[in-house]
């Protein structure tokens, strides 16, 4: 009996152990019933369909930002950059060479991710404001190009005249916005699980380990600078599908797609939604856009206001405390 | 040539009034503050409304500017900043954008979105030329002045940090708020009085500066970028970082925009990330600094 109890400890340890690490990765059944939500909604609603496709973006947008800033840590400012480029890149490709969405999607995620491994040298050393100036920087740097580049992005008018071919060879884009807004769900769904795995994986671990202690990250073996070059890569070719969705869908991109505003609103969805989840990047694109619509209905040009009133009071209140309603009358935890 | 050199001078100098504030917030009390600009802001509109409907000399404006702009910065530490001094980075970033969006939105509701023009006295328009050729020289006055009240606020500066009895609390507060508390040192008032300094330099290099940076709603976001260029890359060990660094800044741009005129800013976001890349805290810090 005595020489059984060590080995049926480990044993049990390791078996509530497993458990408790494969916990987050078994999918839930409310996850599936969100998912297949996304799917019938732009059939109930077809005169929304526009809007739901938008949120299926932005959503998709803010997920990419998440593996940055909620599973590894880094604020970044400028990650619009690869939104902007992804955009630019499949409405170039849909105009100059072939109208194919997929190929165009596929083609804006490596040429993102390209980009993505390249920026990711400017992230590996310095403090929060290092990294904050150098996304923004490059955010900018990659504005500017296309301000000036204006005769292959169209500058300040904008990038039109794009006819976009039909999804698979079968569904045409129509003017309701249907197809577009079951394509982007789709291509959501697919980066999503991906996305999924990834963060659920020994590897989306480790980055947590790297988000909480960098230092103690290193000592037990983790090569930092790798990690963050594969998950900013990453993170860079869905925030490129994103983009390329946008322009796609709306046949247009302009030099808002690299805006600064761009960058700074996904930061608030994200946040709104909750970091370090990835369901956080969709709730909070479903309330950011749903307040902008109400908002903007009442006071068009000061939505700005409003949003930074938000803001302000979220920070304040403390945003960890938005999901705790029982927290926000009795004293502080 | 060298009237490219003198503009970027006088501009660096204007920056540096403007981002001082900025450096010491930023840098030594670590409080990431995107909305610096706003004080600015605050302090060019205090500016155009005391010329304009009040009539008061231009002179008579700046003192008004920085008083303005500091009680704002005084009031608003005191209210909103101290509660998200130990809060994460990311905390302050979202606290400090959602601000600088209220102050955009805001001064579009009450002045209107167009720029705002500063009637400068008589005085301060003219221009001096010295030489000719490539080496003529060519002075406006207004930035001849711009750069003798900078200089004479640097001066003064760096003799309160270094000199003066509050100078020597300051750094004491920021190396280690909790033994210089202990010291009797009373540390949330050196930080409200540093914060509304600052706030208030801030005020002054806006009403100074917004005739040559341009004065309309946008302005906190505009220039977000060039003040925190002006500290991450200076360092924030001292003002003399700072100071060097918006002078190359001003002068990297004003020649830029010269000569390149196609690239616009693009040199100097270049130059941010690679001097970033290759000096992560800064050109001038001292070892260990935080």
């Amino acid at each position: 009996m005595m020489a059984m109890a060590p080995d049926s400890l480990r044993t049990s340890v390791q078996s509530t152990l497993q458990s408790s690490l494969l916990q987050p990765s078994k999918p839930k059944i409310w996850e599936l019933l969100i998912w297949i939500a996304a799917f019938v909604l732009p059939w109930l609603l077809p005169q929304k369909a526009l809007m739901i496709n938008e949120i299926a973006i932005v959503a998709l947008f803010a997920m990419s930002l998440d593996l940055v800033l909620g599973y590894t840590g880094i604020v970044s400012l400028g990650h619009a950059a690869f939104f902007g480029f992804g955009a630019y890149s499949a409405a170039l490709f849909a105009k100059w060479v072939l109208p194919d969405p997929l190929l165009g999607l596929a083609l804006a995620m490596v040429l993102c991710a390209v980009l993505g491994a390249i920026a990711s040298v400017t992230i590996w050393r310095g403090t929060d404001l290092t990294r904050l100036m150098v996304t923004l920087g490059t955010a900018l740097i990659l504005l500017e190009l296309a301000n000036k580049f204006d005769g292959l992005t169209g500058g300040t008018d904008g990038l039109q005249g794009v006819l976009m071919g039909p999804v698979l060879g079968h569904f045409d884009f129509d003017l309701m916005g249907q197809v577009a807004a079951w394509y982007s769900i789709s291509v959501a769904l697919v980066l999503f699980l991906f996305m999924r795995r990834l963060v659920n994986s020994p590897f989306g671990a480790t980055l947590k380990a790297i988000r909480d202690n960098r230092l103690r990250a290193m000592a037990i073996g983790i090569s930092v600078n790798s990690r963050l070059t594969l998950v900013y890569t990453v993170a860079a070719a869905v925030a490129g599908a994103a983009g390329a969705l946008l322009s796609q869908t709306t046949g247009f991109a302009s030099l808002d797609v690299l805006a600064f505003d761009r960058s700074a609103d996904v930061m608030l969805m994200l946040v709104i939604g909750g970091v370090g989840w990835l369901y956080g990047g969709i709730l909070g694109a479903i309330v950011f856009k749903l307040l902008q619509d109400s908002l903007s209905a009442i006071t068009p040009q000061y939505w700005m206001f409003w949003i930074g009133l938000i803001l302000v009071l979220l920070t304040l209140v403390g945003r960890e405390r938005l999901f705790k309603p029982w927290t926000w009358f009795g004293a502080r935890s | 040539m060298l009237t490219i050199l003198f503009d970027g001078i006088a501009y660096g100098m204007l920056l540096f009034i403007l981002a001082v504030g900025l450096a010491v917030t930023l840098g030594l009390m670590n409080f990431i503050n995107l909305a610096h600009g706003a004080f600015a802001m605050a302090g060019g509109y205090v500016t155009v409304i005391a010329l304009q409907r009040f009539g008061l000399p231009f002179l008579a404006c700046l003192p008004l500017a920085f008083a303005v702009s500091a009680l704002l910065g005084a009031v608003l530490e005191r209210t909103l900043y101290r509660p998200l001094y130990t809060k994460s980075h990311l905390d302050q970033v979202l606290f400090s954008i959602g601000l600088v969006f209220m102050a955009v939105a805001g001064v579009d509701y009450f002045m209107g979105s167009s720029q705002q023009n500063v009637q400068l006295p008589e005085w301060l328009s003219g221009r001096t030329e010295w030489g000719d050729g490539a080496f003529m020289l060519g002075m406006g006055h207004y930035r001849l002045f711009i750069i003798g009240i900078c200089a004479v606020l640097t001066v003064v500066l760096q003799l309160i940090l270094t000199r003066t009895r509050f100078g020597s609390r300051l750094r004491a507060a920021v190396d280690d708020p909790r033994v210089a508390a202990g010291l009797g040192i009373n540390v949330n008032v050196v930080f409200l009085l540093t914060f509304a300094m600052g706030s208030g330099l801030a005020g002054l290099g806006g009403a100074l500066g917004a005739e040559v940076l341009g004065l309309d709603p946008t302005f906190p976001l505009k220039n977000m970028i060039y003040f925190l260029i002006v500290v991450s890359v200076g360092g924030t060990s001292s003002i003399t970082g700072p100071l060097l660094a918006a002078l190359l800044l001003g002068i990297a741009d004003v020649a830029g925009k010269y000569y390149i005129p196609k690239m616009g800013a693009f040199t100097v976001y270049v130059l941010m990330i690679m001097i970033l890349l290759w000096r992560p805290q800064g050109l001038f810090t001292r070892q260990g600094g935080k």
